[in-house]
């Protein structure tokens, strides 16, 4: 029993540890991506490949679900406020939620399942296919030629992605407040202009969606990277990714928020 | 701004290695000692007669013991076999040399230099004049054929597209596959992917050629193709070329020297001939294919009549 009870303990010391040491390896290697970036400055081109994959491809799944977002928002947000009286306000509160909060969060999570899953898996499958090593035998530094565009193009189509999220929702908020169940259309969009600070609002979530952008990327690649050569490390990889980085963006979220409206 | 910083920080602090004619920015043609041309370098240049000379080398991977006491000399334009079970190092051998790993013991020369004295870009510099082949081709993916091919042209010369496109065509005509240039490797059979990888391992004239299990998983015409071509690229290329692998009469027919591993250790070395020949039961068993001998059948393991619990000590 005492061998027992020894073991169990020296395996939760050794998981504190290893995931101590996973971490340090994460700061690591976002150090090294950061500053092995030279290649991907000076050849655009390489960005702007992997901003198709992670940002163009992602854009159906992101208008759609922004779409329907904005038309729920409609829905719920002209039932709760017409019991005040107040449902001209309803573009305000489409905006309001969209721009600060639903859009850098939801565009997350949905660009964590989409580009932050295929990103783990492609990087990952390189891996288990000696494609790194590969590059690695040909004097081409991995980090440098295949990790850093990524990190780079997954930090700028983030926020990208998150407005249009957000300007897609205005749309869908527009559709049925105004379209369907007959809010002033006047009311509507001169309320919103006259709420939404662009300070205030909009460019703290801007500021959202790029520390999103920042954290899922860095989460996705470093899992890929680091995920063990086979079909079940990759898999195991892939499920991490997407587990870890909601967990993050929720967090962060919760974090920036409480440091930007404070007192507002 | 910030970022060219950085990334200028990163040049001045951790790859604080001078720049070498060998340097990307540079064009090959200027710096024959590189690139496209390393051949001419190899006329001006001493060599030293052996291109790589390993002096009592040992490796372990933490406790367990991979390579242990390795002696070994390759003369420049040769073609040598390192040869052993799986598992008995063989791999580990072409890493040392290649310097993906460094031995805890002993000296890897390769080249007149010293690979466990060699830093990143030092070891970057080794291995642009290295080409390897990996065991399943280890084809870029995302890149077409022609891509593949062109990788590491575009990644460590300025040479301008046309030329490129020339070179990549010759190099593919040489394997046989101009044809495929557009293709994607998802697209290739086994043996294709092979020959591609092999077109793309040559694709900068390496001095030395490195083969790991070129005929593993291939039918007999794509073994015999990629035979052919490792002999054919050889006396073209003027290179050394190490092959490591467990298929001996395909190996035994394309190389000049065999070395042969066992458990981590030098245990025969001599030419194909006497390979045949010889009378080493380790060596007989390995090259004739006898399931049970030196080399044992059964993994270690406790006596079979404890295992099946016909004896007393067999109760748990």
């Amino acid at each position: 029993m005492a061998i027992h009870k020894g073991l169990s303990l020296r395996g939760i010391g050794a998981k504190a540890i290893d995931s101590v040491l996973r971490l340090g390896y994460a700061a690591r290697f976002i150090a090294r991506t950061a500053a092995s970036s030279g290649t991907s400055l000076r050849r655009p081109r390489l960005v702007i490949r992997e901003l198709y994959f992670t940002g163009v491809l992602s854009l159906i799944i992101i208008l759609v679900s922004g779409l329907f977002v904005g038309m729920v928002l409609g829905f719920q947000g002209y039932h709760t406020l017409q019991t005040y009286g107040s449902e001209s306000a309803l573009g305000v509160l489409v905006a309001l939620s969209l721009v600060r909060e639903l859009g850098p969060v939801v565009a997350a999570l949905l660009f964590a399942s989409r580009a932050g899953s295929a990103m783990t898996a492609e990087i990952g499958l390189m891996k288990a296919t000696e494609q790194l090593s590969a590059m690695e035998m040909m004097a081409v530094d991995p980090i440098a030629r295949v990790v850093a565009p990524r990190f780079w193009a997954g930090v700028i189509s983030m926020p990208l992605l998150a407005a249009m999220f957000s300007a897609m929702g205005i749309f869908g908020g527009y559709l049925v407040g105004v379209v369907l169940i007959g809010v002033d259309e006047g009311s509507f969009w001169s309320q919103m202009q006259s709420a939404v600070d662009f300070r205030e609002d909009i460019m703290n979530g801007v500021i959202k969606s790029v520390v999103f952008g920042f954290a899922v990327t860095w989460i996705s690649l470093f899992e890929g990277y680091d995920a063990p050569p086979t079909a079940e490390g990759v898999s195991g990889a892939t499920t991490r990714t997407v587990v870890t980085s909601s967990l993050a963006i929720l967090a962060l979220d919760f974090l920036l928020t409480a440091f930007m409206f404070r007192g507002v | 701004m910030l970022l060219q910083r950085m990334a200028r920080f990163w040049h001045i602090a951790v790859r604080r290695a001078p720049r070498s004619d060998c340097d990307s920015t540079i064009q090959p043609l200027k710096s024959p000692a590189c690139g496209v041309f390393p051949r001419i370098a190899r006329t001006f240049a001493v060599p030293d007669k052996n291109i790589i000379e390993i002096k009592d080398v040992s490796f372990a991977y933490g406790k367990r013991p991979i390579l242990t006491g390795i002696n070994m000399s390759i003369p420049r334009g040769a073609t040598v076999a390192i040869m052993g079970i799986s598992g008995s190092g063989k791999t580990t051998l072409l890493r040392l040399i290649a310097g993906v790993m460094k031995a805890n013991q002993g000296e890897v020369w390769v080249d007149g230099q010293r690979v466990n004295d060699l830093d990143g870009a030092g070891i970057y510099r080794l291995r642009r004049r290295l080409g390897m082949m990996f065991q399943f081709g280890a084809l870029f993916t995302d890149l077409s054929v022609f891509d593949n091919v062109a990788f590491q042209m575009r990644e460590h010369t300025d040479l301008p597209p046309a030329m490129i496109r020339d070179l990549v065509m010759m190099k593919l005509h040489a394997v046989g596959l101009r044809g495929a240039h557009r293709m994607m490797p998802a697209e290739l059979s086994g043996g294709m992917a092979r020959r591609v990888a092999l077109a793309r391992a040559i694709a900068l004239d390496p001095m030395l050629m490195l083969y790991d299990e070129p005929f593993t998983g291939l039918d007999p015409i794509a073994m015999g193709v990629i035979r052919n071509l490792i002999t054919e690229l050889n006396s073209a290329l003027g290179a050394t070329s190490i092959v490591v692998t467990h298929d001996v009469q395909e190996a035994l027919e394309v190389v000049d020297y065999v070395y042969y591993l066992s458990k981590g250790k030098m245990v025969a070395h001599g030419t194909p001939d006497e390979f045949r020949q010889t009378t080493d039961p380790l060596v007989r068993q390995f090259v004739y294919g006898e399931i049970d001998g030196p080399e044992a059948f059964h993994y270690h393991a406790r006596p079979l009549a404890e295992d099946l619990r016909l004896s007393a000590g067999g109760d748990n």
